[in-house]
């Protein structure tokens, strides 16, 4: 099966298709919806399991040969991103039943869903820079309009300021890949890898290096350039803002690994400080944030920005331990925002609000929930057995390994200020005088609990099933590590 | 409206004949010559809004009973089915193939793949710009 790696990206774009042809028909929009992540979750662990066996899958589309067409990769890496974005969209998708409305139901919500995840699947696995652009175009049109879907006067202000933004991102982009263009003459990043390790790094690269971290910076919101994630995605409903939270900055930060790691193997000088520089920036703003706010979506948004500079400061260090810390924290932090984002959902709809000073007490009479909601913000900040634990050490380690004593300082500082920040969710809403709750049916209630619960167990395994992941994330880091792996899979004979 | 539309009315019902099949000829020049289904699609939208200006929405609507967002999606499903027949035979995904026919009324044409996909393309421009036109155009 050549085509295998492609699965993930085509099941999703079918199903949008044919979800087009009965918008009005809830029940079978929900059934099809299922059905096709079901595929595209069992088609992305079938890729998984080729790509640990069988080594990095490319197939260039059209069969033209490597450079001249399209190439499509699939590296453990890429291959475990696809997986987990398709998961987390299965259970969003659920979770979504009884918390969207059927309103939006019928204007082509899940239609706008699948879309979405065929722009991430799809970037995620492209070999070929200016694909990526348009895989990136394809996810952000239909995130446009899953955040103004509804038509709340909140949402169209704020659909305004992020669509401006990523217009005038993508401008730039266009712009970077123009000059990349006229420099090496390829689009093709393993041919852009090669092409720069033979003629050396000259200035101008270091120049489309930094716009690249400025692009890719801006669409996933890493410090001076994070200004319009939190107002834009306070904006729409629950599951669109699981959705955002944990999809679409992981796109930007894999962007940045991918393209730091293939196109500037050899002189990571100016730009790895740069972006361990910014890394950090990002952290401590979005610590500031996450303690300042009393509101539940506003901290778990300012603990994405964390999250995004934990990555990058991994990734910045640049060798074995930091990457593969990376690698592991990336698909620890989509699982387990997608989950915090669930069942703060499910908090604001047994509330009925979204500010912490008015609840309290939620422990007597939802103790299910108050556990879940524990044991997610343990994984959160990092706490041994479960998911956040490993990675964060990983990057620790190769912060100290590479003699960067301070940024690990603050990477560890930091977890501290995460834990606090959701421990106070913890403490405001659970503990304390029960509070008159707005309340929702049982079979409400339990619905959308049950996603969200399920998922923090995924989270659990990942943190307890880290041996057994391992290999996997090895094998990413080492292809991040050594690009001349990656080339060789690419532009074999 | 009681004004009387009858020179540009009847100027239409000419003119959108020649615009349509000028935009037929577009498409199928696409291989060879500038143009393809995008130009092409654009100008049958074209010719479907100067229908619009001559006449109004319900009359184009009872003249072309089309849901312009199912042509999208058929418009899609072409153009991804033309790409995914490459994986029935295990070659990379977008492999195209084409070969010499002898057809009745053309004589020996030689027919390729891609311009499945490029009708696919012509009716998703088809199917959003007159979605785009219409929705503005009524307010319901």
């Amino acid at each position: 099966m050549i085509n295998l790696l492609l699965f993930p990206v085509l099941i999703p774009f079918l199903t949008a298709m044919i979800l087009m042809f009965f918008p009005k028909k809830v029940h079978a929009q929900r059934t099809v919806v299922i059905i096709g992540l079901a595929g595209s979750v069992a088609a992305a662990v079938w890729l998984l399991a080729t790509v640990m066996t069988d080594g990095i899958q490319a197939v260039t589309l059209g069969s033209w040969p490597a450079p001249f067409g399209i190439t499509m990769v699939s590296d453990p890496l890429s291959a475990g991103l696809v997986l987990t974005s398709n998961l987390i969209t299965l259970f969003i998708a659920w979770y979504s039943f009884r918390s969207i409305g059927e309103g939006r139901e019928r204007h082509f919500y899940y239609p706008a869903m699948m879309f979405m995840l065929t722009g991430i699947n799809g970037a995620f696995t492209t070999g070929d820079i200016f694909n990526m652009f348009v895989f990136f175009e394809v996810l952000l049109m239909a995130s446009y309009v899953l955040i103004v879907l509804g038509g709340e006067k909140r949402q169209l202000r704020e659909s305004i300021k992020y669509i401006l933004v990523n217009v005038i991102s993508s401008a730039f982009f266009v712009t970077t890949v123009a000059m990349l263009y006229s420099v090496t003459g390829t689009l093709n990043m393993a041919d852009i890898s090669a092409k720069v390790s033979e003629i050396g790094q000259s200035g101008i690269l270091t120049v489309i290096a930094v716009m690249l971290i400025l692009v890719f910076g801006l669409k996933g919101a890493i410090f001076p350039l994070y200004f319009w994630l939190p107002g834009s995605y306070a904006a729409p409903p629950v599951p669109v803002l699981a959705l955002f939270g944990a999809l679409l900055t992981k796109v930007g930060v894999y962007s940045i690994t991918r393209t730091v790691t293939l196109l500037l193997p050899n002189d990571p000088g100016f730009t790895h400080e740069l972006l361990m520089v910014l890394a950090v920036l990002t952290i401590i703003a979005g610590c500031i944030g996450a303690l300042a706010y009393f509101d539940l979506k506003q901290i778990i948004i300012y603990n994405i920005i964390i999250a995004v500079g934990v990555i990058l400061f991994g990734v910045a260090q640049m060798n074995s331990a930091g990457l593969e810390g990376a690698v592991f924290y990336l698909i620890h932090d989509m699982l387990i925002k997608a989950a915090l984002f669930m069942l703060i959902g499910v908090i604001i709809a047994v509330t009925g609000t979204s500010n912490l000073r008015e609840m309290g007490g939620l422990m007597k009479t939802h103790p299910g929930l108050a556990w879940t909601w524990l044991i997610a913000a343990f994984g959160l900040a990092g706490i041994p057995p479960l998911s956040g634990f490993f990675g964060k050490l990983l990057i620790v380690e190769g912060a100290f390994e590479a003699d960067n004593l301070w940024g690990g300082v603050i990477i560890l500082a930091s977890s501290l200020v995460v834990l606090l920040s959701v421990i106070r969710i913890f403490i405001h809403a659970f503990w304390g005088e029960p509070q008159p709750i707005a309340g929702v049916s049982a079979k409400v209630y339990r619905s959308l609990f049950i996603p969200a619960a399920l998922l923090t167990a995924v989270t659990v395994f990942y943190g307890v099933g880290t041996e057994w992941l391992r290999p996997v994330m090895t094998d990413a880091a080492e292809i991040l590590h050594e690009p001349s792996i990656y080339i060789d899979a690419v532009l074999k004979e | 409206m009681k004004n009387s539309d009858v020179i540009i009315q009847t100027t239409t019902k000419v003119v959108f004949f020649m615009i349509f099949l000028f935009s037929i000829h577009i498409f199928f020049a696409g291989h060879y010559t500038p143009g393809g289904g995008f130009v092409g699609g654009l100008l049958t939208a074209s010719a479907i809004v100067l229908l619009l200006l001559a006449f109004d929405i319900q009359t184009v609507r009872k003249a072309l009973p089309f849901n312009y967002t199912v042509i999208i999606a058929i418009g899609l499903l072409l153009a991804l089915g033309t790409a995914s027949a490459s994986i029935l035979f295990d070659v990379p995904f977008f492999t195209h193939a084409y070969d010499d026919f002898r057809l009745p009324l053309f004589g020996l044409t030689s027919l390729h793949s891609a311009m499945m996909f490029d009708l696919g393309v012509y009716l998703v421009v088809v199917g959003a710009t007159m979605t785009i036109i219409l929705s503005i155009g009524s307010d319901d």
